[in-house]
Parts: structure tokens; C-alpha cells; sequence
């Protein structure tokens, strides 16, 4: 059973559980699925400097950290009971591009090349790390929901907003990594 | 409840609880369950890796629109047939979803985080799933990505929206 569930699961399986989030928080109570909310709601309650955005009754969105703890609590049993200890299997096409642009090490979740400790004193895990961050949490806020809350949630509410702002994210995206990554990774 | 609402949905938020049954809060231990399933499956179908969304930008796997495509459509019926039969909450409650308004923070916002999601690889929702899953220096791009956020707050009446 452990053996069955550590392999890497099909998209169809990911695709039906995240789809069922929905549902499932809004028949537990009414809660629109989106993650991103939750940097607010910490911003909110650690920094909130008397800038309006951030003045409301934080407390009352405790739910979202709770469930962003969990998401976090899901990822060490993921890793720690159910841990995959091959190399992750992806596109050779892809593979062979990210080789050619310096990623060796194809063994976590992430490039140990660009995301460590040791990579954050370097320009180049400096601008991966704490600029693409920065971005993500700005351009999330600033959109007024990520992949969750527009993609997710905003999609199968049948929002506009949320077509455009998937759209968006996309573009972005292919951007960054046809034009800009070439360019970052050779730093 | 209602003034807390109305507070969030003008400062741009879309997403608010919209309960209004005060619950202790031990009552939230059912959305950290609901995370940690959410948390291993982002793991296991390997959502939270670089190389993935790599690969999805790439345009050389199905995988990722496998996963979103397929959770946009169980998400989609499941909405519909709480509206369409009225569904309501197990506290009793009905449902509301409120409608998004479109402003262009859609398409500035949308553009910056789709550059900062290609280069990190990671939206929100998988940096937590990193850092469980073992990779603490994800730690650094939440914090930065928490101040990305807070200057967002600090500068929002500046941007066009």
C-alpha cells in the first residue's frame, strides 16, 4: 500500500482532489478555497503598520492559516511516509534544455543548483529566491488571488475576472521562461 | 460579520469567510485536515516541483493542464450542483460565493505573479508544500513573498486598478 502510494500520482487523481476542495470548504463552512489570501491575513497580523489594507479582524480568516498549516504538515508526511527516492521523471525535452542551462540535479522537489542555503549568497539563488518570491506574493495580491482563488475557485464559479487573471498568469509565465530564464540561470 | 465583509471586498479581497456562526477556534482543525490531504497530494502528483511547472511552460508535458483542467471541471459540477439544489453548509448555512469584479490588477497583478511563478517555481500554495516537504530555504522566498504582499498593501493606492 505505502509502496503503491509513493509512486508519483497520476493528474487525474490530483486533478479530482484538488477539485473536491472546493466543495469541501464551502460545505464545511462556507469558505471560498484560496491560498494566497493567507500572506494577508499574516501581513494582517505581524505587520499590519497601519495601512488599511491590512486592518481588519484578522482572527475571523484564522481558517486559511490553519489550512495553509496543513498544506505544510501534508508536505513532510508526503515526504517523510510516502518519499519517491527516484529522481523525478519529466519530459526529456525539458530535461535536456534545463541541462543545458546548468541544472544537474534533478533529485527534489526543487533544484538544489539554484535553491539552497548556500545558493541564497550567490546573485543568481538571491534573484530565484527572494525576488521571485516578492513577485509571486505581490503579483498575487495585486491580481487578487493565485492559482487557487482564480484558476481553482474563480474558474469553477465561472468568473471572468478569473479567465482573464488565468490568462495573465500563463502569459506571464511563458514569458519568464522562454525569455527571461535563459538569461537568469546562466547568472 | 456583514461590516467585516463589506471591509474586506472594498480593500480588493474576493476571497472572505463568509460565515457568520462564530465557532471556537478549534472548529479550524477541519480545514488543517483538509490541507494536509491537499499538502500530500501536491507532494505525490509532484504539482510543487520546479520541474514540473518547467515542463508545463515548456509546453512538453500534459501532466499540469491534466491537473488543473481536471480540478477546474470537478470543481465546476461540484458548484453547480450546490447552487442548482441549494446545498447548505453542515452548519446549516447557505452557501454564497461571492462574484468577482474584474480591475485591472487582473492583468498587472496576474502578469507579475505569472513572472515570479515561472522563476520559483511555485505558486502560495506549494512554498508551504516545500518547506514541509523539506527544503527550508523556501522559507526565505515565503517571507519574501509575505513582504511582496505587504507592499502591495502599502503602495495599493498608487497602482491603476
Amino acid at each position: 500500500m505505502i509502496a503503491f502510494l509513493s509512486q508519483p500520482w497520476p493528474w487525474y487523481v490530483a486533478g479530482i482532489f484538488i477539485g473536491l476542495t472546493v466543495p469541501t470548504l464551502l460545505l464545511l463552512g462556507n469558505k471560498c478555497f484560496g491560498i494566497s489570501s493567507s500572506l494577508r491575513h499574516i501581513c494582517a497580523a505581524c505587520i499590519p503598520a497601519k495601512i488599511p489594507f491590512f486592518n481588519y479582524d484578522w482572527k475571523k480568516e484564522m481558517w486559511n492559516i490553519f489550512f495553509v498549516v496543513g498544506v505544510l504538515i501534508g508536505g513532510f508526511i508526503a515526504n517523510t511516509f510516502l518519499a519517491d527516492p527516484n529522481d523525478v521523471v519529466i519530459a526529456a525535452n525539458t530535461k535536456a534544455e534545463l541541462t543545458s542551462m546548468g541544472i544537474t540535479n534533478y533529485s527534489g522537489l526543487v533544484p538544489v543548483d539554484i535553491f539552497s542555503w548556500a545558493a541564497l549568497g550567490e546573485l543568481r539563488g538571491w534573484i530565484f529566491m527572494v525576488l521571485g518570491g516578492f513577485l509571486v506574493g505581490f503579483g498575487t495580491r495585486y491580481a487578487g488571488g493565485c492559482t487557487s482563488g482564480h484558476s481553482i475557485m474563480g474558474l469553477s464559479n465561472l468568473q471572468m475576472p478569473s479567465l482573464i487573471a488565468t490568462c495573465c498568469f500563463m502569459i506571464g509565465g511563458f514569458l519568464m521562461t522562454w525569455f527571461g530564464l535563459p538569461f537568469l540561470l546562466s547568472l | 460579520m456583514e461590516q467585516h465583509r463589506k471591509q474586506l471586498e472594498d480593500s480588493g479581497s474576493h476571497c472572505v469567510n463568509q460565515s457568520n456562526i462564530e465557532l471556537p477556534w478549534y472548529s479550524n482543525i477541519k480545514y488543517m485536515l483538509v490541507g494536509i490531504v491537499f499538502g500530500i497530494v501536491f507532494v505525490k502528483a509532484e504539482i510543487i516541483s520546479w520541474f514540473r511547472i518547467h515542463e508545463m511552460f515548456r509546453l512538453d508535458s500534459f501532466h499540469m493542464y491534466g491537473v488543473i483542467g481536471t480540478a477546474v471541471v470537478v470543481g465546476m459540477i461540484s458548484v453547480y450542483v450546490i447552487k442548482q439544489f441549494k446545498i447548505k453548509t453542515f452548519e446549516g448555512e447557505t452557501i454564497v460565493i461571492p462574484d468577482k469584479t474584474f480591475d485591472k490588477g487582473q492583468i498587472f497583478g496576474g502578469l507579475i505573479f505569472g513572472l515570479g511563478w515561472a522563476i520559483t517555481g511555485a505558486c502560495p500554495g506549494p512554498l508551504y508544500a516545500q518547506i514541509g516537504s523539506g527544503h527550508t530555504v523556501i522559507v526565505v522566498t515565503l517571507i519574501s513573498a509575505i513582504l511582496g504582499t505587504w507592499t502591495y498593501g502599502k503602495f495599493r493606492g498608487k497602482l491603476p486598478h
